[in-house]
């Protein structure tokens, strides 16, 4: 499964703000630190910021603050934000879906799409940003066994 | 003892007389009745019973939650795991950190069997006890549960 590139922006922004929830952190922080297009990221915001999960303050020591309850916020409210994650029954009729292998298809492709959206909203920010910390500490001790493909290089 | 937000939680090895409440914290929790099953159960997870074991937590001497575990090994080839089966809490009793405390003391159980990995089996759209398990840091493992309907 793969987001699009203003859902990956979104998630990393609530979890940082929500990281710090009692300070403003500014766009560009959250930037530098993920590596990101600040055009792109403050767009992202915007959007957070209509869905009433963050607000933004302008002056001196503004920025944005993660506003919303991060233990009752899940990964799947945050990414429906910005892409349709709705099971496959709910798009466009296909040639070929009425037939008996697309009808099987589609239910093998349902039990994927019944197994994220289970995970994704399992999954809350608060829950998120725990497993993040630990998995940081693991990684210092080097005890972290689910290295990332990149990282184990 | 644990202390809560507000009262002390007490969280220890259930007892017989601690079985009828067990029985319907759970009843109010699934809004099943599971009496014969929680007698059946009660009776092979006895203390006597190395690998398994049954946590209550009590505030005020009431018991408003339990957890049941159970170290399993070989079957579906995996190696020695513990098995959570059932971990409950009075619903006005939640959110107060009762559940973690419950799931720590089965853990801690587990390590003392010597196993290292946790594991439980969840139904997709139970939401609240999923988060709860994955708020414990719990990931889907290597096995895959699969089934089909064999009724005529």
């Amino acid at each position: 499964m793969r987001l699009q590139k203003a859902t990956r922006f979104a998630l990393y922004a609530v979890m940082e703000l929500a990281s710090s929830s009692e300070h403003y952190v500014s766009a560009a922080e959250v930037a530098t630190k993920y590596g990101i297009s600040l055009n792109h990221l403050a767009k992202v915001l915007r959007t957070l910021g209509r869905s009433g999960l963050v607000e933004a303050s302008r002056g001196v020591g503004g920025g944005y603050r993660f506003v919303a309850n991060a233990k009752r916020t899940t990964l799947l409210q945050i990414i429906q934000l910005f892409e349709n994650i709705d099971p496959i029954t709910a798009g466009e009729r296909e040639p070929g879906d009425s037939t008996e292998a697309g009808l099987m298809l589609k239910r093998v492709l349902e039990e994927i799409e019944d197994t994220a959206r289970a995970t994704l909203s399992s999954i809350s920010l608060d829950t998120m940003i725990k497993m993040t910390r630990r998995q940081a500490e693991h990684r210092t001790k080097g005890t972290d066994r689910r290295q990332p493909a990149t990282l184990a290089r | 003892m644990h202390t809560g937000a507000s009262r002390a939680v007490e969280i220890h090895r259930a007892r017989k007389a601690d079985l009828p409440t067990i029985i319907a914290v759970d009843e109010r929790v699934t809004r099943l009745p599971k009496t014969d099953y929680w007698r059946d159960l009660f009776d092979r997870f006895s203390e006597r019973e190395q690998g398994r074991a049954i946590f209550v937590a009590e505030i005020d001497g009431n018991v408003v939650g339990f957890a049941i575990g159970e170290v399993r090994a070989w079957e579906f080839g995996s190696p020695p795991c513990g098995w959570i089966f059932a971990l409950g809490v009075e619903p006005e009793f939640r959110e107060r950190g009762i559940g973690s405390l419950l799931f720590d003391a089965l853990t801690s159980f587990f390590r003392s069997c010597g196993v290292g990995t946790v594991r439980t089996m969840l139904r997709r759209e139970d939401h609240l006890i999923m988060s709860f398990f994955r708020s414990q840091g719990l990931m889907a493992g290597p096995f895959i549960e699969l089934e089909k309907d064999i009724s005529e």
